[in-house]
């Protein structure tokens, strides 16, 4: 066999940030045509290390090879230059243009004196998408597309250069099954054209799925590779995280209790509608669906963010009415939300003033807020949840992803809400910490707490649901028990076949 | 390796840093070219500073905070010109007549009123209409003006009452009764706003509304008291001051919404919303004063002092976010 130069080398990359070493001498690479899983805890430097590369960062220290010969990267603009493309986890389109000057933003086709070469634009744009297999035109605005479409955008601008090395972040994260599909299909494109990928997910199904090689990161430290042919998941997590776990098995059944919360017919326009269910306390359900099928309107509606145009909702026993979210917390109810940048957190505020928003009103000591029982509460979370940050006065804004989602759930945890609503509570989050979510949840409910998971990930649902409600299309398809609930009838059902719908 | 460290560090007391700057260069510089034979860091030089920086300074404590919400507030010059109105003129009704010296402070409650209805009608409108802070106060500037101007045309409103001139050059141990008030409310508002409640939330708010609202807190009367905090602030500001001068004429306080944007900024307040602090605010109405003075000091005129002021400002923002961007993602791109 020839000896295969790497596409792209690594070598011992340092970066500190204050108080965090966040890269301590990592070293790496990618071979052409390889697709190359980069795994870790949260907060193991996945992203920081791709951001260097991505010319985001400068390291302290280390060097960039391409092709063997060393580089640095000046910005992302010069790092795509060189050939390595950064797929961010978070979005960064310009809502108000259209796809093709999204994805041609910064280097827009131009004729003489400087006007703007259109025709070019769309049909290489054109060209691209069709590539991607998506079915909108180069003309509509991004503004208008679901997140999965806009994501399909993000990688759409990868492709306008000759790209060496192609580094998705968490990419799946808000994609339909159906999308992931299409995505793997990209990437093998990809490979097979001698690219090599770096491919950064949590989702372990994934990464046997698509990936060629595994390498692990931990603290900060490279803890070592493997061949994705040659190892299980069981040999990654250990890697990962220094022992073994054991995902797939349900966790144990509390007892429940008296209804907690019930919905009669709850419509809301063409978003759902005729919605009726109920979940006792003690119990946790499991709303199982695809994108789009109207679970997180019907969260929202539960937390009042959200106007029923029909139908009722029963705390107890008894009709309420919720209109705000401040109403919805005096009656008890907490909402995980989704978007945990846009809804959950207030980026520059640190780790404790964050968890403790919703209740810092009750936290006062005559007319001040008290010091001490903020950080009591953020204390106990953050070993609770096994948050990562080396103080509570860290912006949460430079926090991983995944300990971003930890502070989110800590902060609606410690309201002990007695209907906690989570919208995919996992999302971003490692395999460690995402199986002490769901024991917390399990937790939960065994103090009596009532439940409601909006989750589509299934071995999730599977493993921490007493009922599973299957959706489709604004409806509820099916209710399972926990004892009759497969894999295969939930597929079915969330497909929108019906026959077996129960009268 | 810690340099993001020293950086905050050095964001935060940028201004002061500025403040030293400015004092050693005019000492310096006032030296050899001095239009009077005082020295600029002379005590009694410095007091006076402190309080002719006042009037702008008291209304910057209530920009800031409302800055910090995430709006702005265009009115407070004509605000200010109202509430001072409703101070002097009132001194003079029949109603009042019976009163004696009692009427001072009357006075004193009918303009703070004034000024705090004046806020709740711009909080009101921005948070039931939901039009921008921005245009919502920049009609009430016009309209509140508009209201001076009906009130005496152009003729300045002047009543002087010997008793509260008194009251507002008293001083303790030197220190008169405006830089006193601007101190005491320098403090009140900063314990307002990083020890209560309110204080927190308004930075929630400020940083990311959507967030806010998900946590349950009440936006939209957040946002009201602000503006009634700014508007007693305004008041407060007229009444130290015209107590003192006993006139006001139509047009003043024309022009203040800008000088106090302007402090605002440079001590560190964000446009935007979500961060800021009274403390460098209450630098940066001191770091134009100096510079307003220091410019006098080595004679420059008030074409050249604006000239300056507008330039450092531009400056010191630019410096500012150079130091704040080094290895941030975010404002790189
Ligand atoms: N701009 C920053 N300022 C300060 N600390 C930071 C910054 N960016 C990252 N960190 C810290 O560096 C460490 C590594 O973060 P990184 O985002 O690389 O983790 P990750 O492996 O991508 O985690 P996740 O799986 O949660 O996305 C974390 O402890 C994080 O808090
Ligand atoms: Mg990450």
């Amino acid at each position: 066999m020839i000896a295969q130069k790497p596409a792209l080398r690594l070598e011992g990359i340092v970066k500190t940030f204050p108080g965090v070493r966040a890269l301590d001498g990592v070293s790496f690479e990618v071979m052409p045509g390889e697709v190359h899983a980069l795994l870790g805890e949260n907060g193991a430097g996945k992203s920081t290390l791709m951001k260097v590369l991505g010319g985001i960062y400068q390291p302290d220290d280390g060097t960039i090879f391409i092709d063997e010969a060393p580089v640095t990267m000046g910005s992302p603009l010069d790092a795509k230059a060189k050939g390595v493309v950064f797929i961010h986890q978070e979005l960064s389109l310009a809502d108000e243009l259209s796809v093709a000057e999204n994805i041609y933003l910064g280097e827009l086709p131009t004729k003489s004196f400087g006007r703007v070469d259109w025709d070019s634009l769309h049909s290489n744009s054109a060209a691209i998408l069709k590539r991607l297999n998506c079915k909108f035109t180069p003309q509509t605005i991004v503004g208008d597309l679901s997140i999965a479409n806009k994501q399909m955008v993000e990688i759409a601008r990868a492709l306008t250069v000759d790209a060496k090395a192609v580094i998705f972040d968490e990419p799946t994260a808000s994609l339909t099954d159906a999308e992931k599909v299409v995505l793997f299909d990209i990437i093998s494109d990809l490979s097979r054209q001698g690219v090599g990928i770096v491919y950064i997910s949590h989702r372990m199904d994934e990464i046997f799925t698509i990936s060629t090689k595994i390498s692990v990161l931990r603290d900060g430290e490279y803890r070592g590779s493997l061949a994705t042919a040659e190892t299980n998941e069981d040999e990654v997590t250990q890697l990962m995280i220094g022992r073994s776990l054991d995902l797939g098995q349900k966790v144990e059944h509390a007892q429940t209790g008296k209804v907690a919360i019930e919905v009669r017919n709850l419509s809301c326009g063409s978003l759902y509608h005729d919605v009726s269910f109920k979940v006792r306390s003690g119990e946790v359900v499991g709303f199982y669906g695809l994108v789009g099928a109207g679970r997180t309107e019907i969260a929202e509606t539960l937390f009042g963010l959200r106007n029923p145009t029909d139908g009722t909702i029963h705390l107890d026993g008894e009709e309420v009415r919720i209109h705000s979210p401040v109403d919805a917390i005096r009656h008890g109810i907490s909402l995980v939300p989704e978007d945990r940048k846009g809804q959950g957190l207030v980026l520059g505020m640190n780790c404790r003033d964050n968890m403790t928003l919703p209740q810092v009103a009750d936290l006062t000591a005559g007319p001040f807020v008290s010091d001490g029982a903020e950080i009591a509460i953020f204390d106990q979370y953050r070993d609770k949840l096994a948050i990562k940050t080396p103080s509570w006065r860290q912006r949460v804004g430079n926090l991983s992803g995944g300990n971003q989602q930890k502070i989110v759930i800590g902060k609606w945890l410690s309201m002990a809400p007695k209907v906690l609503i989570v919208d995919e509570p996992t999302r971003g989050i490692d395999v460690g910490s995402k199986s002490e979510i769901h024991n917390l949840i399990r937790d939960l409910a065994k103090q009596g707490y009532a439940v409601i998971v909006i989750s589509s990930e299934m071995p999730e649902v599977l493993r921490v649901s007493d009922r599973v409600v299957a959706m489709f299309h604004g409806e509820i398809i099916r209710e399972f028990t926990s004892e009759e609930v497969t894999e295969d009838n939930l597929v079915q059902a969330i497909s929108g076949i019906r026959s077996d719908k129960v009268a | 390796m810690h340099t993001e460290r020293k950086n905050k560090l050095f964001k935060q007391s940028a201004i002061w840093g500025f403040i030293v700057i400015e004092l050693v260069f005019f000492s310096i510089a006032g030296h050899f070219l001095s239009v009077s034979d005082k020295a600029f860091m002379d005590g009694a030089n410095m007091l006076l500073l402190f309080k002719q920086s006042a009037p702008i300074g008291i209304i910057a404590l209530g920009m800031t905070i409302v800055m910090i919400n995430g709006n702005i507030d265009l009115s407070v010059g004509a605000t200010y010109a109202l509430c001072a109105i409703v101070m002097l003129d009132s001194m003079t009704w029949p109603i009042f007549a019976g009163l004696g010296d009692w009427v001072i402070p009357v006075a004193w409650l009918l303009a703070l009123g004034t000024g705090m209805v004046l806020g709740l009608i711009n909080g009101l409108i921005v948070w039931k209409t939901g039009v921008d802070a921005f245009i919502v106060t920049l009609g009430s500037m016009l309209g509140f003006r508009g209201l001076v101007f009906m009130y005496n045309g152009e003729q300045p409103t002047s009543h002087l009452n010997w008793t509260l001139v008194d009251i507002a050059e008293a001083d303790l141990f030197g220190i008169e009764t405006p830089t006193i008030v601007f101190v005491v409310f320098t403090i009140l508002i900063w314990l307002l706003m990083s020890k209560t409640v309110h204080g927190r939330n308004a930075y929630a708010i400020g940083d990311n509304r959507e967030a806010a609202v998900n946590a349950g807190i009440r936006v939209g009367p957040h946002m009201v008291w602000n503006f009634v905090l700014i508007g007693f602030l305004a008041a407060l500001s007229a009444v130290v001051f015209y107590s003192a001068s006993g006139s006001v004429n139509p047009n003043d306080g024309t022009l203040y919404e800008l000088w106090v944007i302007t402090a605002v900024v440079l001590g560190g307040t964000k446009l935007t919303g979500g961060s800021g602090s009274v403390i460098s605010t209450f630098g940066g109405v001191i770091a134009i004063q100096l510079l307003r003075k220091g410019l006098g000091h080595i004679g420059a005129d008030t074409a050249m002092v604006n000239l300056v002021i507008g330039l450092i400002l531009i400056a010191v923002l630019f410096l500012d976010k150079q130091l704040n961007r080094k290895g941030r993602e975010e404002l790189k791109i």
